[in-house]
């Protein structure tokens, strides 16, 4: 597999050279095959890299060493070498893995695999699948509590977010949202967990203590019939104070008070806006949208899209260097 | 997965279930009962047959899909099949089936379903209907206790006219066959053509003579008989055949006198599903299609779905296995499911007819869905598919 990898996956490099302090963005591109390099520096394209088929959740190793990547149509998660920016191993999911999250320490992945019901666990330092998890129909958005004790898993025609201890690997919680939940958030201080229900229009915030939903986000923009709102990503500032959700074929993306879980503000977006990364030091959220094949790029304390980025065909995640 | 593998995977599943959750109390027990006839009709084409299992094969799947949420809501569900063969009575089979179960998935024709909805009424038993797309069913002959998960006949004929138009095909050579259903798509596709500006030029009617659908020396003739039936047309940009019987439309692509392209019972195909449809999470539904069938999704397959998945939505919603609240909350404005179609699907209250995007199908490829961007309705643009509610002549108690 690692052969393979190297010997068949060339690198196609369109630039070179990048200033030290900048970081560096991964886009997966789920119909091109490929992940677009962006550095956050000139806000260009440095490399466009050839992975496997259907690429779609990608996220840095805590180490910043490796970028890993969910080719769902290969049925594995390929590792990109950051520093080659070559494909060099690969991990062990189950079939159609979609999006993934990994523990504190960098050891332990959690992989959504869409067909077969089920959350993989993969020490990735071994390549070695742990175990399973069953969950429900569709298993998509996963995410892990502050503490790491934690596992999120949303699925999406069950229409759960399942709890499920760490430690044990065993379900302790059901939390029924809206239909097709797609994506997990904690705030940064573990009070709440925040679940977008695509088709629903949604979000849920749920008491993670109390497993019960205590509010929801809705949207409403003058002129865009309801059923286009359809809520995917979440970011949430370090602060806790701001959070930012992807709305779809919306083309925007809702500014929301968290406080009053209000939005305050539409950002204008490309068209079917997916995902979305903070730089770390929280100045800039760059954000993928499908349709239109680029990356917005948003000033976080301005509120607005300072740049707009061409990409690969149909880009869906997005990670950002530690 | 071999099938140990699969079996031990099923173990799991239930023991996790017991572990994790050891509940005390019995799951609520949700019956779904099925009704359709046995036998398939002949299609032209040898592709298109439908299998023996059309249909319920969707609804063993959603059952599939409900309990996998039901084994964290403590709820199961089971499906009880009736096949009707000739002379057997479906009210019969219908008022046993009521006594489990509070909701039944009927693939009937139009006339034996109003009986069978008349007949359950008093009992409350509620009918989704997967089977039939006449429009007569949501509109005079419109049920209280009915619930319509297949399109409507205008419903698509209007997808399909809404694209056609955007597509500047305009003029409509119509050919329709000469049973009643083909004449009643007919006039579903006359209705489309006025309501969004095609005009039809010319209409043909394509007798049915009787006669095999497959013949060893078939294409020979065929291809000397379509030509000449289509020459002489005025100018044209597309000919729309209405031939739900099977007897004439397949023959049609490539055999035009004209060279145009064909829509409607053949070439470009509204349709509810398609085994081509992979956007929006579709393949994950066909890859667990084809995983549990060795075949691909049908339209009906996918119907049948949706009409058992509307009632385990119910169910989680609710937390509850009482029919009537559930009708109540199908019912109720708060009711969506999701179906692989991009976004929710909600009932028209007026009918109890399900909202839904239509897709225009070639058999190999999704062309487009339906309803096309422009066309805009101040509810939902999905109402601009099919018969609204100002024009309806549906009054339910």
């Amino acid at each position: 597999m690692w052969r393979r990898g190297l010997m068949s996956l060339p690198v196609l490099w369109l630039a070179t050279a990048s200033p030290a302090s900048a970081y560096v963005a991964y886009i997966s591109n789920e119909k091109g095959n490929t992940v677009s390099v962006i550095d956050t520096d000139t806000w260009t394209v440095t490399a466009t890299i050839k992975v496997g088929q259907r690429p779609r959740g990608i996220e840095f190793t805590r180490d910043g060493k490796f970028v890993m990547v969910a080719v769902g149509d290969d049925d594995t998660i390929q590792m990109i070498d950051t520093k080659t920016k070559q494909i060099v191993d690969t991990l062990p999911s189950g079939p159609d893995p979609e999006l993934f999250t990994q523990d504190a320490t960098g050891k332990i992945l959690y992989v959504a695999n869409e067909n077969d019901n089920t959350v993989t666990v993969i020490d990735i330092e071994k390549r070695a699948r742990l175990g399973d998890i069953q969950v429900g129909v569709e298993p998509e958005g996963m995410t892990i509590s502050p503490d790491g004790k934690t596992l999120i898993n949303t699925s999406e025609t069950t229409n759960m977010a399942h709890f499920i201890d760490t430690t044990t690997r065993q379900v302790v919680a059901n939390v029924l949202v809206d239909s097709r939940p797609r994506f997990a958030e904690y705030k940064h201080d573990s009070s709440e967990l925040w679940v977008s229900s695509e088709i629903a229009g949604t979000v849920s915030i749920i008491d993670p203590v109390k497993h019960a939903v205590t509010g929801k986000v809705t949207f409403a923009i003058p002129g865009l019939r309801s059923e286009a709102i359809q809520p995917v990503g979440i970011g949430i500032t370090r602060d806790d104070k701001t959070a930012f959700i992807a709305l779809g074929p919306a083309n925007r993306i809702a500014v929301v008070d968290t406080a009053s879980r209000a939005v305050t503000k539409y950002l204008l977006v490309g068209q079917r806006v997916w995902h979305m990364a903070f730089t770390p030091d929280e100045k800039y959220l760059l954000v993928t949208n499908g349709v239109s094949n680029d990356v917005s790029v948003i000033d976080v304390a301005a509120q607005k899209v300072i740049k707009t980025i061409q990409v690969g065909e149909l880009p869906w995640g997005v990670t950002i260097s530690p | 997965m071999g099938n140990a593998g699969f079996r031990a995977l099923i173990g799991a599943i239930s023991l996790s279930a017991v572990s994790t959750h050891a509940l005390a109390a019995d799951p609520l027990e949700i019956g779904i009962g099925y009704l359709r006839h046995a036998g398939v009709k002949q299609t032209l084409s040898l592709v298109m047959q439908p299998a023996d299992n059309n249909g319920i094969a969707g609804a063993e799947l959603a059952i599939e899909d409900n309990n996998t949420t039901g084994r964290f809501l403590n709820q199961h569900f089971t499906l009880h099949d009736v096949r009707l063969k000739d002379g057997d009575d479906a009210v019969k089979a219908a008022s046993s089936l009521a006594e489990h179960d509070g909701f039944i998935i009927a693939d009937l024709p139009p006339d034996e379903l109003l009986k069978v909805a008349d007949a359950l009424r008093e009992r409350g038993t509620v009918l989704l209907d997967a089977g039939s797309i006449d429009d007569r069913l949501r509109e005079q002959d419109c049920r209280g206790n009915v619930v319509h998960v297949a399109p409507t006949r205008s419903m698509l004929a209007d997808a399909l006219a809404q694209y056609l138009v955007w597509k500047q095909w305009k003029r409509w050579l119509l050919v329709a066959g000469s049973h009643d259903n083909d004449k009643l798509y007919a006039d579903a596709l006359r209705r489309a053509a006025t309501r969004f500006g095609a005009k039809i030029v010319q209409e043909k009617t394509f007798e049915d003579t009787g006669g095999a659908r497959r013949t060893d020396s078939g294409v020979t003739l065929i291809q000397r008989q379509m030509p000449v039936f289509t020459q002489q047309a005025p100018a044209y940009d597309v000919l729309v055949s209405a031939d739900e019987s099977e007897v004439f439309a397949a023959y049609l692509p490539y055999r035009t006198w004209d060279p145009r392209p064909v829509a409607g019972s053949a070439g470009l195909m509204p349709t509810s599903w398609d085994a081509a449809h992979d956007q929006w999470g579709a393949v994950q539904i066909q890859n667990r299609f084809v995983k549990l069938n060795a075949r691909h999704m049908t339209a009906l397959d996918m119907q049948a779905w949706t009409a058992a998945r509307i009632v385990g939505e119910a169910a989680s919603r609710t937390n509850s296995s009482d029919p009537k609240t559930l009708f109540a909350f199908i019912k109720g404005k708060d009711f969506s499911v999701a179906a692989f179609k991009g976004q929710r699907l909600t009932l028209r209250d007026w009918n109890l007819q399900l909202r839904q995007p239509i897709l225009l199908v070639d058999g190999r490829m999704v062309v487009s869905v339906s309803p096309q961007e422009g066309f805009l309705h101040q509810v939902s643009e999905l109402d601009t598919l099919g018969v609204d509610r100002p024009e309806t002549k549906c009054k339910l108690p």
